[in-house]
């Protein structure tokens, strides 16, 4: 398959949730975007073997996902100093959301194990199907489910949320908008 | 091929409340919808934050780069 516009616009346009998905793995937007990179010119380098028809996205995150964990066995040394590099990439939209819960989801999100947290973001984060992350993750879909199930326990714990008191005002209203009104 | 990795954050574990038993009537593997949901709320939003940045230079210069380089009789 050569190289036409019709496969470097879908890679350009897989760009932004590669971008994503590194920047949750890792935690680290410069990593994030030499992983993005390295992600590109594989993909590339191997376009022969993508089969036209497939969902390219996949195929990608697939390709990044194996490269992260490479390197990641490499490096797990000196992985997960994420706060300052991440937080300051945020600083240009800060205000959309609490800020200072976000940091800690952020914080919480870089303690699960990895198999959980690739999981989690490729189910809850990035849309694919069970299925579909199964396939990235070259593992069965039962897996996959278990991981994300374990990945929210473990979030939950480690923000404390195990209960519906624990939301404030957020779930209050949330609940009188659901129960109430006409 | 996948075998288990061990988390990334060696450090310090975060303080788990649940841990500690301190009422925990909530079992582990089963959350609450709401919680389930603002999870994935956070989760969506940091996600989002990066999507919303679009495209750096960077890879579309690349792409560019590639192109040239890859393919020399479209110039």
């Amino acid at each position: 398959m050569a190289m036409d516009d019709t496969v470097r616009n879908s890679i350009l346009a897989a760009v932004p949730s590669l971008r994503a998905f590194a920047i949750s793995l890792c935690g680290n937007v410069d990593r994030a975007d030499d992983l993005v990179q390295e992600t590109m010119l594989r993909a590339i380098a191997n376009i022969d073997s993508f089969q036209p028809g497939t969902n390219m996205s996949a195929w990608l995150f697939t390709i990044l996902r194996n490269h992260f964990r490479s390197e990641y066995r490499k490096r797990r040394r000196e992985v997960e100093d994420s706060d300052g590099h991440y937080a300051d990439s945020l600083k240009s939209q800060p205000e959309q959301h609490g800020h200072i819960e976000f940091a800690e989801f952020r914080k919480a999100l870089g303690f699960l194990p990895a198999d959980q947290r690739e999981a989690l973001i490729l189910v809850g984060a990035s849309g694919f199907s069970y299925e579909e992350a199964a396939n990235i993750c070259g593992c069965a879909v039962g897996t996959i489910k278990s991981r994300v199930n374990r990945a929210r326990t473990r979030l939950a714990e480690m923000l404390n949320v195990n209960g519906a008191d624990d939301f404030g005002p957020d779930e209050q209203t949330r609940a009188v908008m659901a129960g109430g009104g006409e | 091929m996948n075998d288990r990795e061990k988390p990334v954050g060696q450090q310090k574990p975060m303080e788990t409340p649940a841990a500690h038993g301190k009422k925990s009537d909530v079992k582990p593997a089963k959350l609450g919808r709401e919680v389930q949901a603002r999870l994935g709320q956070q989760l969506r939003a940091m996600y989002d934050d990066v999507l919303n940045q679009g495209v750096p230079d960077r890879f579309a210069d690349l792409i560019k780069r590639l192109d040239v380089n890859g393919n020399k009789d479209k110039q």
